[in-house]
């Protein structure tokens, strides 16, 4: 039972990294002028969505936690209906980290909109998943011994370390990315410093969904 | 009943959160009438005493109602983990409550055998004193007075290694602001040979009435070179920058007499505006020039400008804005150009070529200056090798043909480099290619008597100050030692040698006398010259000058003698120049690695001890080190004077605290090392631990160092959030109702406070948007473009100040434990400290100290006291050092003062494990901090823990501050970013101790107050 549990847990999260990659690649043949760098607002758009896309789908297949004695429409309904507002709430309160960390309030207000819907995307849609829209099953799964599955486990590591990257993430910024003393590694100079943070943000954040296992 | 004691009344007054509720007092009076002593529920806020006796005594009343007279202060009290949740010693519990009655017999003895070292006691130690009361009183004096030494002998271990690091590393150079005039020679004798009778003449006659000098910025002196010529074997070598400057050449071709190529050597620091101050002063800038004016960059040396100003002289200048900063008000014409963009090569360039020709050919000038930046641009965005710098240079020959062009007779033109640069662009440091920089001088009437050398000649870059100055019949600056050309005086037309050698001689004792006359002034007004060498080269000059003398007399002397005068006068001037060179421009890594090390082994200590200052036993080691550093100190010093060398008290000092270390770490590894296992001495969580480390490495980035007041709320921000998470985590935030797992393990977490929780959830978000709220009072440090100074700056700092004050005490909260402060309170306090010198409008950089604050209630000034301006400065810049020192001692009583508030229905709902020993304490009043004075023992030793543990914390910012001024000492940016942080860090800490002691001092001395008002409450019961 453990064994087969790992292997799935294993094939999600490969599944996951695959389409990260494939948010990267795809996109450019539908799109003109693609590229991470210099569209990353649409990138990030794409990306979330994939990701969510990929993570629904396996949960429809996988079902970890077979449980849900009840299976009416109306109830299924209403338990979607509350994922989403869920997972808006949750873009909005990681909004209002963000700017309480420092982002600007104001100006950016896309970037860093965007920023917390894709940290949404690689916490919160997760635990809506494997959890439902349970409160109290969140808080059980992030607190010590509060882990009863093996799932359950993979989840708490794999947002803990999707906060930590995000928090790492913030350490570029101060480098001075205009000064002559450093190395110029960017070619597009009009970049905000901001932008940059969240795709320094962003590539740290994708190796740490396959951290965990 | 209620005695008016003095003292109770004035701590009363001095420290309201000890003594401010009545209800406090009155529980403690009536407790005193009940003659139950000090004994009483032991159940604080949130960590867990548990105490036997207590227990004893509530359940079977009237048991230790002993003798009235005796205050009975119980405190075997057993600490728990108040994470864990467990009670760790049950061992230790079982052990003390074994213990019979005499294991309690006073305040002095339970004190001694603690928290932790219940289990240790032995039947032996538990003697009764002979005089409880005097016995008491003079035991825990003896134990505060040596809790304050420590701390002291702490901090002065600080200094010390402070004070000989700052020796080390800030070599200062005294500023002096007098100037050399014309009517005023530099020394006795006459004015030299040509002087007199001429309009216009000063010290001498002026050979040139205009100038044009053009400051080519990196201007390397390989740039001036043509390409080699190569070998018919060899691969042709095509250096992007070499051959460019073809005019210089082929001047130097055809009028050999009339031009001159020098490589001229720049003294490091190599950074444009150093060298800008060094051409027109013609001395040698440090970072700290004592004596300037920090508000800002302008010169108050004498300078060349200066000179012609006051000469009446139209100064044009045109090119690198730095100039306005230095010589704010002193050209007749300017055309400043933004120089902050390094990555714009044309705009200052094509600024200046847009002004130069027509102001030349406008004649409404007498010195011309174009400061171009293109080439230095160039190399710090492409580097040398590069098309780009070749474009650049060809333009820049392009100017420089134009300019000969339009000379006329009675003009030079100095074309010059500040500085070099190295391969790939960039300079600050002194490397070779740093320093070498080209100089080119070009008259259209002949100049030198001789053709070039084959290579051109190396001269230090001042020696163009005191050149022009005479050139210019100017007098030369009062602070200059550099060395006439003396090439430049020979008279070329003159055909007669020795006339000529004559022109030499007097122009290089003119100069000679003025660096004699500098050196006068300067030994009697600082002392880091050296005296030997300052003596002899005072006796080469009189030499060189009674021998000049005497030539003057008999004019018809011998060419030899001639030659004999200008090399000792040539001697003397390279010597004062190199003795300068020794004392003002080089580091004593000695010193600096000294003063680390000092740094890092106080901070060393200060772990140590922190994690030792709970153990028993061990307050009597701590007076030993003040003796060994006397010791030491009276050793030295007297080694010192017996060898005849001078007494330094930095070096004194920094003997002293190495003297008194060493014995005391000997003697702790000897006492303490075998017996714990090395983990115990890093007692610091983990989490921490990587915020202290990054807080350390951050101050090794010039780019964290100016963004810091940013990354500190940051910083700030994440630690408050991972105490909320933490608490969570060990499912201590939210009532565990919340909490539906069957698994989870109540017995472990019963005896914790929940009702805490949400209230330390809302108080860190608040914390969190209060940090965001001071963000809007930032300043903006220089340099950074992308930033603007908030507008709220002024009239809102204070209030953000008060706002922070208010919530960063709401720390603790979260962060429990009576008689020992976990280290993230600490860290955060810290952090805090220094986020609110940001939000007060501060930078770590000299320009931003608020100078106004100076004023405050003196709107007249001060008059001629210096003292208190610089007290009222530095109370504003360090105030939240201060505030937060002094309020440091907040930490430890926080928690037990906020221990009344839901006391009471804390208990209620409590499991079956506990009820029998908890239900009696429910009828009884909250105790609060009066916990802290039933164990005076513990009380000091938290006391001292907190401090050192506040100390270490700051300790390793200044100790990362001078490690990164140490390493990074060739940095580019480390006299405008490295070094004030460093000095504010340093000044900082020393508040910051100053406050921290004053704060514990003042916590005891209430305490000692206390204790001795309650003593006589229990006399007058007793009567």
């Amino acid at each position: 039972m453990k064994d087969t549990d790992i292997k799935r847990l294993l094939y999600t999260h490969l599944l996951c990294i695959f389409s990260i990659i494939l948010s990267i690649c795809i996109p450019s043949f539908f799109l003109e002028n693609f590229s991470i760098l210099e569209t990353h607002l649409t990138w990030l758009c794409i990306c979330s969505v994939f990701v969510t896309a990929v993570n629904l789908v396996l949960y429809l297949i996988v079902k970890p936690n077979a449980s849900s004695k009840r299976s009416s429409i109306s109830y299924k309904v209403t338990r979607f209906l509350k994922c989403c507002i869920y997972f808006l709430m949750s873009c909005f309160f990681f909004h209002v980290i963000f700017v309480l960390y420092g982002a600007p309030l104001i100006e950016l207000v896309l970037e860093t909109f965007l920023f917390a819907v894709i940290l949404s995307t690689f916490t919160t849609v997760p635990c809506l998943c494997l959890l439902g829209p349970n409160i109290k099953a969140w808080l059980r799964v992030f607190s010590r011994n509060g882990v009863t599955s093996i799932w359950e486990n993979s989840l708490q590591i794999t947002t803990i370390s999707s906060f930590i990257g995000t928090w790492l993430g913030a350490f570029p910024i101060p480098l001075d990315w205009e000064r002559p003393w450093q190395i110029y590694l960017f070619i597009h100079e009009r970049h905000t410093e901001r932008q940059r943070h969240r795709q320094r943000e962003k590539h740290r954040r994708e190796p740490d969904v396959g951290l965990d296992r | 009943m209620i005695p008016s004691n003095s003292a109770s009344v004035a701590s009363a007054a001095l420290l309201g959160e000890l003594l401010r509720r009545r209800r406090q007092m009155a529980m403690g009076r009536r407790q005193m009438a009940m003659g139950r002593g000090a004994l009483g529920p032991l159940c604080p806020a949130r960590a867990y005493l548990w105490c036997p006796c207590a227990g004893v005594a509530a359940a079977l009343p009237g048991a230790v109602q002993g003798e009235p007279g005796s205050p009975r202060s119980c405190s075997h009290s057993v600490l728990l983990s108040p994470l864990s949740g467990r009670d760790p010693y049950p061992a230790a519990r079982s052990l003390a409550c074994q213990v019979p009655k005499p294991g309690c017999p006073g305040e002095g003895q339970a004190a001694t055998r603690g928290s932790r070292a219940v289990g240790r006691v032995g039947p032996g130690e538990a003697q009764p004193p002979l005089d409880p009361a005097s016995g008491l009183c003079c035991a825990g004096r003896m134990q505060k007075i040596s809790v304050l030494l420590f701390l002291a002998w702490v901090s002065f271990l600080f200094y010390a290694g402070i004070a000989l690091f700052t020796s080390g590393f800030l070599l200062t150079r005294l500023e002096l602001t007098n100037h050399s005039s014309c009517h005023e020679p530099p020394g006795p004798g006459s004015l030299p040979w040509g002087s007199k009778g001429k309009p216009g003449a000063c010290w001498m006659a002026s050979r040139f009435s205009r100038l044009v000098l053009v400051l080519v910025d990196a201007l390397r002196f390989d740039f001036a070179q043509p390409q080699p010529s190569h070998g018919p074997g060899e691969p042709p070598v095509s250096l992007p920058f070499l051959g460019k400057l073809n005019s210089l050449q082929r001047i130097l071709e055809i009028q050999p007499h009339h031009a001159r190529l020098y490589q001229s050597k720049a003294d490091p620091p190599t950074t444009t505006m150093q060298r800008l101050k060094a051409l027109t002063t013609g001395s040698l800038p440090t970072f700290i020039d004592a004596g300037s004016n920090f508000a800002s960059y302008a010169i108050v040396e004498d300078n060349l400008i200066k000179q012609l100003t006051n000469a009446g002289r139209h100064v044009v200048f045109m090119g690198d804005d730095t100039w306005k900063d230095l010589f704010p008000g002193a050209f007749s014409q300017a055309f400043f150009f933004p120089s902050f963009n390094v990555r714009d090569l044309h705009t200052v360039d094509n600024g200046i070529l847009e002004h130069l020709y027509p102001t030349m050919d406008g004649g409404e000038w007498d010195v011309l200056i174009a400061h171009f930046l293109g080439v230095d641009h160039c190399g710090h965005k492409y580097g040398p090798h590069h098309p780009e710098m070749a474009k650049k240079l060809s333009q820049m020959d392009q100017v420089i043909q134009g300019l000969v062009e339009r000379l006329e007779n009675d003009t030079l033109l100095v074309v010059i480099g500040d500085h070099g640069m190295t391969i790939t662009g960039d300079h600050g440091g002194d490397s070779d290619l740093e320093i070498s920089a080209a100089l080119f001088l070009y008259s259209p009437k002949a100049l030198f008597p001789r053709v070039p050398p084959k290579e051109p000649e190396i001269v230090p870059q001042i020696s163009l100050v005191p050149t022009l100055a005479l050139l210019l019949g100017l007098p030369i600056p009062f602070g200059n030692i550099g060395e006439v050309m003396a090439e430049l005086f020979a008279e070329a037309e003159d055909s007669q040698p020795h006339s000529s050698a004559l022109a030499q001689a007097s122009a290089l004792h003119l100069n000679a006398q003025q660096v004699s006359r500098f050196l006068h002034t300067y030994s009697a007004a600082a002392q880091n010259l050296q005296v030997k060498e300052l003596h002899q080269l005072q006796n080469l000059f009189s030499k060189a000058s009674a021998d000049y003398q005497r030539l003057l007399q008999s004019p018809q002397g011998a060419e030899a003698a001639l030659q004999t005068v200008i090399t000792e006068l040539q001697q003397f001037l390279r010597g004062v120049r190199a003795m300068c060179i020794e004392s003002w421009a080089r580091f004593s890594l000695g010193r600096m690695a000294g003063g680390a090390a000092l740094l890092a082994a106080a901070c060393f200590l200060c772990l140590l001890v922190s994690q030792w200052a709970t153990y028993p036993g061990f307050h009597p080691l701590l007076l030993t080190p003040m003796a060994c550093g006397l010791a030491s100190t009276i050793v030295c010093a007297g080694l010192l004077a017996t060898t005849g060398l001078k007494l330094d008290p930095v070096v004194l000092g920094a003997m002293a605290a190495v003297g008194s270390l060493l014995p005391f770490l000997w003697k702790a590894w000897a006492g303490w090392g075998s017996k714990r296992p090395l983990a115990a001495l890093f007692p610091i969580p983990g989490p921490v631990l990587l915020f202290l480390l990054i807080r350390f490495a951050a101050f090794f980035s010039d780019s964290f160092v100016v963004a810091e007041a940013r990354a500190t709320p940051f910083l700030l921000g994440s630690l408050i959030l991972l105490l909320v998470a933490q608490l969570h985590w060990e499912g201590k935030l939210l009532p565990p109702k919340l909490l539906t797992i069957p698994r989870l393990c109540f017995s472990a977490s019963a005896g914790q406070p929940r009702h805490s929780g949400t209230h330390a959830l809302g108080l860190g978000v608040g914390l969190l948007l209060c940090i965001r709220l001071a963000g809007l009072f930032h300043r903006c440090p220089e340099e950074t473009p992308a930033c603007h100074s908030s507008p709220w700056l002024s009239p809102l700092a204070s209030m953000s100040f008060l706002l922070l004050h208010l919530l960063a005490a709401g720390i603790p909260i979260t962060t429990p434990g009576p008689f020992t402060v976990p280290w993230q309170a600490v860290s955060a306090w810290a952090l805090m400290a220094t986020q609110t010198f940001y939000s007060l409008g501060h930078q770590p950089v000299f320009p931003a100290i608020h100078w106004h604050a100076a004023f405050v209630g003196f709107p007249e000034g001060h008059g001629s006291s210096t003292w208190l301006p610089a007290l009222l400065v530095g109370a504003n810049t360090f105030a939240s050092h201060l505030l937060f020192a002094v309020g440091c001692p907040l930490l430890l009583l926080w928690p037990f003062l906020c221990e009344s508030q839901g006391a009471r229905k804390r208990w209620q709902p409590l499991g079956n494990e506990a009820e029998a020993r908890v239900r009696p304490e429910e009828e009884e009043e909250p105790r609060m901090e009066m916990r802290l004075r039933d164990a005076p023992h513990h009380f000091n030793a938290a006391l001292l823990q907190l401090g050192l543990k506040y100390l270490f914390v700051l300790g390793i910012q200044i100790l990362a501050c001078a490690l990164a001024a140490s390493i990074l000492r060739r940095h580019l940016m480390v006299w405008k970013v490295f070094a004030p942080k460093f000095i504010f860090e340093a000044m900082g800490f020393i508040v910051s101790s100053v406050g921290l002691f004053l704060g514990i001092a003042l916590v005891m001395r209430v305490d000692g107050a206390v204790s001795s008002w309650f003593r006589q409450l229990i006399l007058a019961q007793q009567r």
